[in-house]
C-alpha cells in the first residue's frame, strides 16, 4: 500500500511539468498582455518597456518558465497586475470554491446515490420511469439555464434566496449555487448507481445472500450498493476537480468569488501568473483526488489489493 | 473490517475540517442612510496616477478632490482646492491652495502634498499609467526618458514657491492647462502615501467627501461619509457599499430583488425590458464617450488619392439611427461631429460637423467608393475585440448596413480578436490592413482632448498615424490662444480638417445608464458615466 501510493506520487512530478509547462505555453500565445493595461490607447512605451521588465516578460520564455518554477517551489506565485500576490488571490478563492464543491458533492452523494437505489431497486416501475426522464432533462439543459432560471425564480420572483451570495460566501448561501453546479453530476451519479444497482442484483452473491435469508436491509446496504459504488466513486472522484475548476459559469452566475471567478479575470487580463498558479493548483487537486479515489477501491472491494 | 473502521474514520476527521474551513465570517448589515454599489475590480492598483479605468476611478472620485473638478451635470472645470491658477503667457502658471483643507487623516493639504503626487506620478520608476498627464510639463524628458534610464527624479518645471503655492511651467503653450487639472492623475496625496505605500494601497487616504472603512481586495469596499469634509459638495447619505460583481446581469438582478441599491452598467440584454422592470428608475444620459472606426492610415492601400472618398463612401453606408435604435435601444446618439455632446455648444461639442459625410445614403456611398477606385483588396474587415463590450453585434450590423448600401454580400466582415490585450497589441504593432474599432474616453471636458491626443501627428492615442500639417498647427494655435472662445473656434477648424479627410469615421456618441432601487432619490450619472455619489439621498 504505501509502496503504491510512493508510486503515484512520483507519478504526479512529470505530470505537474507537463501541465504547467502547456499552460504556460498557452497563455504566453495570446501575445503580449501589457498593451491591454492602458485602456483603449497605447500605453507610452517607456512605462510599457519598464512593465515588461519587471513582469519578466523580456525574458525568452524558457527563462521566463525556469524562474516561474523557481519562485514556485519557494512559495511565490508571482503578482497580478493589479498590484495583490497570487497567494493572496488564491487565500481568498480557494476556500470559497472548496465550500462550493463540498455542497455539490454533497448533494451528489445523498441525492444522486439515493435516488439510484430508489430507481435500482424499482425497475421498470413509474419512479424509475419518471426520475430518468427527469435526469435526461437535467443532462440535456445546459448549466447557465438552469443557474439563471433558479436565480430568477427563486431569488426575484419568490424572494427566497439572495440572488447573489455575498463576499462572504456563507455554506447557507451556497446551496442552491451548489445544487445547481452538482445539477448534471448529479444526474450521472443517479444513471450509474441505478445501472450498477441492476446489474448486480442478478449476481451470485446476492442470490447466495437471499437464499442464507438474510433481512432485505442488510443484502442492499452491505452487499448490492457496496460492490455498486465503485463506478460511482470513480466517477464522483474525477468530478472533485472538475467541479473546482469548472465552476466558472455558476461562479459568475450567483457572483461567487472563486477559482472560477479569478481564473475568468486571469484570462480576460491575460495575467499569466494568475492563470498558471490556479490551473497547477487545480492539477494537484485533480490529482490527489485521483489517488484518494483508487485507494477508496481497496475499502470497498477487499479483492483489489495495492501492491 | 478494520480497514473500513479506519477509512470511515477519516472521511468523518475530513468532513468535520470542511466544516469548520466553511465557518468564519458573519452577513454583512445594511441600514441607516448607506447605499449598495455595484463595482468592478479595479485593474490597477488603486492610486491616482495609476487609475485609468471607470472602475478605480469611481473610487479615486469619491476620497479625492483636486485643484479643479467637473460640475456633475455640466462638465464644466471649476476650482475646487484651487484659490486661484494664474498666468500671462498660457506657459507658467501660479497655483494658490485654498487654505482649511485636509487629508481625512488630518494633514494639511499644502502645495507640497500637490507636487509631491505629481512628481511621483511622472517618475518612470514608480509604473505610473497616467504618466503620460504629466508630459506638458517641463522636465518630463528627464524623469520619463523614451528609451535609457531617468536622469532627473523630479519635474523641473514643478516649485513649490510657498506652503500653498507652487508655479508650473509647461514645455510649450497650453492655455486649457488649468482646466485638466480636475482629472483624477492631478489629485494631491498625503505623506502617508509616500512613507508606507502599500499601507495606503490596503486602505487609501484621501482629500474627498468619503473615507475609505474597510476594504477586501476583489469582493468589496465600504466607503463612509467623512463629517469633517471641508468642501461645499459634502456628502448627502451615510456612505456607500461597493461590491464587486463579475457579471452586471448578476448586479442588475440583485437590483430587481431589492439586494442592492444601484447597478451602474445595465446589460445589453435587459435594455429592452428595463423601464418596466425598474419602474422609471433608469437613467440613460449622455457620457464623454464617441465611437469610432479608424483607419490604418500607415498602410499604402488606404493612403491613395482616391482613400480619401473610399472612407467618406464607408461612412455613408452605415445606418447609424437604426443600429443605435436597434441595437443599443437609445443608449447611444448617432454621431455628427468628433467631440461629445457632453461639452456643450459652449465647449466645442457641434452637432452636423460631420454634415453629409455622416449621413446615411447608400447611393451616394456606392457612387464614392467607386469613384475612390473601389475598396482596398476588394473588402474590408473591421477588427474588434471580441472578450468584452458586445462589440460583435454592432460590428455585425455596421456590416450588414456597408453590405447592403453596396450591394455586396461580401464588402464587409467582421474581423473578431479573442481577448482586448491581444486587440491591443495588433493596433500597436501597426499592421492592421482594415478599420478598427475603437472606444475614446475622454479624460477631461475639454475639446482638445478629443482631438490632439487621437490626430496629432504621432500622439500618444493616434493609432492609425494618421498625419496633417494643417491640422497639427491649428491644434498648435488653439492651445496658445488665451480666448477660449477662440480656441474652441480653431479646435473645431481642425476638426474639420478630419472631418474632409475622414480620419476616422465617428459612429455614435455613448450614454452612460443606470438603474436603482426605490430608496434612493437624486441619481444621478456625471460626464464620465460615473454615478454622482455625494448628491444621492437615501430613504
Amino acid at each position: 500500500m504505501g509502496r503504491y501510493v510512493v508510486r503515484r506520487l512520483l507519478q504526479m512530478v512529470p505530470v505537474f511539468f507537463g501541465a504547467t509547462l502547456l499552460i504556460f505555453l498557452m497563455v504566453n500565445v495570446m501575445g503580449d498582455p501589457i498593451a491591454g493595461l492602458c485602456g483603449d490607447r497605447a500605453c507610452d512605451t517607456a512605462t510599457a518597456a519598464q512593465l515588461r521588465r519587471e513582469f519578466g516578460l523580456d525574458k525568452p520564455l524558457w527563462r521566463q518558465y525556469a524562474t516561474y518554477l523557481g519562485n514556485v517551489f519557494t512559495g511565490d506565485f508571482g503578482t497580478a497586475f493589479n498590484g495583490r500576490p497570487v497567494l493572496e488571490l488564491m487565500a481568498s478563492a480557494f476556500p470559497v470554491t472548496l465550500r462550493l464543491t463540498v455542497v455539490a458533492i454533497l448533494f451528489e452523494i445523498v441525492v444522486g446515490i439515493t435516488l439510484g437505489v430508489v430507481t435500482g431497486l424499482r425497475r421498470g416501475r413509474p419512479v424509475d420511469t419518471s426520475v430518468l426522464v427527469l435526469t435526461l432533462v437535467v443532462i440535456a439543459v445546459p448549466t447557465f439555464v438552469t443557474g439563471l432560471l433558479l436565480q430568477l425564480l427563486l431569488g426575484v420572483r419568490w424572494g427566497w434566496i439572495r440572488p447573489s451570495v455575498s463576499p462572504d460566501a456563507t455554506l447557507g448561501e451556497l446551496i442552491v449555487p451548489g445544487l445547481v453546479l452538482a445539477s448534471v453530476s448529479l444526474a450521472y451519479v443517479t444513471r450509474l448507481t441505478r445501472t450498477s444497482l441492476v446489474e448486480n442484483r442478478r449476481s451470485d452473491y446476492i442470490r447466495t445472500a437471499v437464499a442464507k435469508g438474510l433481512p432485505r436491509r442488510r443484502i442492499v446496504v452491505r452487499h448490492l450498493l457496496r460492490n455498486s459504488l465503485i463506478p460511482v466513486v470513480t466517477f464522483i472522484g474525477t468530478d472533485i476537480g472538475a467541479l473546482m475548476g469548472g465552476a466558472i459559469v455558476t461562479e459568475r452566475i450567483f457572483n461567487i468569488h472563486g477559482v472560477g471567478y479569478q481564473l475568468y479575470q486571469g484570462i480576460l487580463r491575460q495575467n499569466t501568473q494568475t492563470v498558471v498558479g490556479f490551473v497547477t493548483v487545480l492539477v494537484l487537486v485533480f490529482l490527489a483526488a485521483n489517488l484518494l479515489v483508487d485507494l477508496l477501491y481497496a475499502v470497498l472491494d477487499p479483492r483489489i489489493r495495492h501492491a | 473490517m478494520r480497514g473500513v473502521a479506519r477509512a470511515r474514520w477519516a472521511a468523518g476527521a475530513a468532513v468535520v475540517l470542511l466544516a469548520l474551513a466553511a465557518c468564519g465570517g458573519g452577513a454583512s448589515d445594511r441600514g441607516g442612510r448607506v447605499l449598495t454599489s455595484s463595482w468592478g475590480d479595479p485593474q490597477n492598483p488603486l492610486e491616482p496616477s495609476n487609475t485609468n479605468e471607470v472602475q478605480g476611478g469611481k473610487v479615486l472620485d469619491m476620497i479625492f478632490r483636486g485643484l479643479k473638478r467637473y460640475d456633475p451635470k455640466t462638465g464644466k472645470a471649476e476650482n475646487m482646492l484651487a484659490e486661484r491658477i494664474e498666468t500671462t503667457d498660457s506657459r507658467h502658471f501660479t497655483i494658490t491652495v485654498k487654505s482649511g483643507w485636509t487629508f481625512s487623516n488630518g494633514e494639511p493639504v499644502t502645495a507640497r502634498s500637490f507636487v509631491d503626487a505629481w512628481n511621483y506620478g511622472a517618475s518612470l520608476r514608480n509604473n505610473q499609467k497616467n504618466a503620460h498627464f504629466f508630459s506638458y510639463i517641463e522636465g518630463y524628458d528627464k524623469v520619463h526618458p523614451e528609451t535609457g534610464p531617468q536622469t532627473a527624479d523630479t519635474l523641473s518645471g514643478l516649485k513649490v514657491t510657498g506652503p500653498r503655492t507652487f508655479t508650473v511651467t509647461l514645455r510649450q503653450k497650453f492655455s486649457t492647462f488649468p482646466d485638466t487639472l480636475g482629472y483624477v492623475a492631478f489629485a494631491p496625496l498625503p505623506r502617508a502615501f509616500f512613507t508606507n505605500r502599500s499601507a495606503w494601497l490596503d486602505k487609501p487616504v484621501g482629500n474627498g467627501p468619503y473615507v475609505v472603512e474597510s476594504y477586501t481586495k476583489g469582493a468589496q469596499m465600504t466607503l463612509r461619509k467623512w463629517d469633517a469634509y471641508p468642501g461645499p459638495d459634502k456628502a448627502r447619505n451615510d456612505g456607500v457599499t461597493l461590491i464587486v460583481y463579475t457579471d452586471s446581469n448578476t448586479a442588475y438582478t440583485d437590483v430587481l430583488a431589492g439586494n442592492l441599491d444601484l447597478v451602474d452598467d445595465i446589460p445589453a440584454g435587459q435594455l429592452k425590458n428595463v423601464r418596466t422592470d425598474l419602474d422609471g428608475r433608469y437613467i440613460n444620459t449622455p457620457a464623454g464617450i464617441l465611437q469610432t472606426l479608424v483607419f490604418p492610415h500607415y498602410d499604402p492601400q488606404w493612403r491613395t488619392s482616391g482613400a480619401r472618398k473610399v472612407r467618406i463612401g464607408l461612412s455613408m453606408a452605415i445606418n447609424r439611427e437604426q443600429i443605435t435604435r436597434t441595437i443599443f435601444r437609445g443608449t447611444r446618439t448617432p454621431a455628427t461631429d468628433w467631440t461629445s455632446p457632453v461639452l456643450g455648444t459652449d465647449g466645442g461639442y457641434k452637432p452636423g460637423l460631420c454634415g453629409s459625410a455622416c449621413r446615411y445614403d447608400p447611393a451616394a456611398a456606392r457612387r464614392l467608393i467607386q469613384e475612390g477606385g473601389g475598396l482596398p483588396g476588394g473588402q474590408v474587415r473591421i477588427t474588434y475585440n471580441a472578450d468584452t463590450g458586445s462589440h460583435k453585434q454592432w460590428v455585425d450590423a455596421v456590416c450588414h448596413s456597408i453590405n447592403n448600401a453596396l450591394g455586396n454580400d461580401k464588402a464587409c466582415v467582421g474581423e473578431p480578436v479573442g481577448t482586448f490585450a491581444d486587440f491591443r497589441n495588433r493596433i500597436g504593432r501597426h499592421r492592421m490592413t482594415g478599420p478598427f474599432r475603437a472606444g475614446w474616453q475622454m479624460d477631461y471636458p475639454l475639446i482638445q482632448n478629443f482631438l490632439q491626443p487621437l490626430y496629432y501627428t504621432n500622439a500618444s492615442s493616434n493609432d492609425g498615424k494618421w498625419s496633417n500639417k494643417t491640422f497639427d498647427r491649428l491644434v498648435d494655435q488653439a492651445n496658445a490662444e488665451s480666448d477660449t472662445a477662440r480656441a474652441i473656434r480653431l479646435f473645431q477648424q481642425a476638426e474639420e480638417v478630419v472631418r474632409d479627410d475622414m480620419a476616422a469615421i465617428p459612429l455614435w456618441y455613448q450614454n452612460g445608464s443606470a438603474g436603482y432601487s426605490a430608496r434612493l432619490h437624486d441619481v444621478t450619472l456625471n460626464p464620465f458615466s460615473v454615478p454622482v455619489y455625494d448628491r444621492i439621498r437615501v430613504g
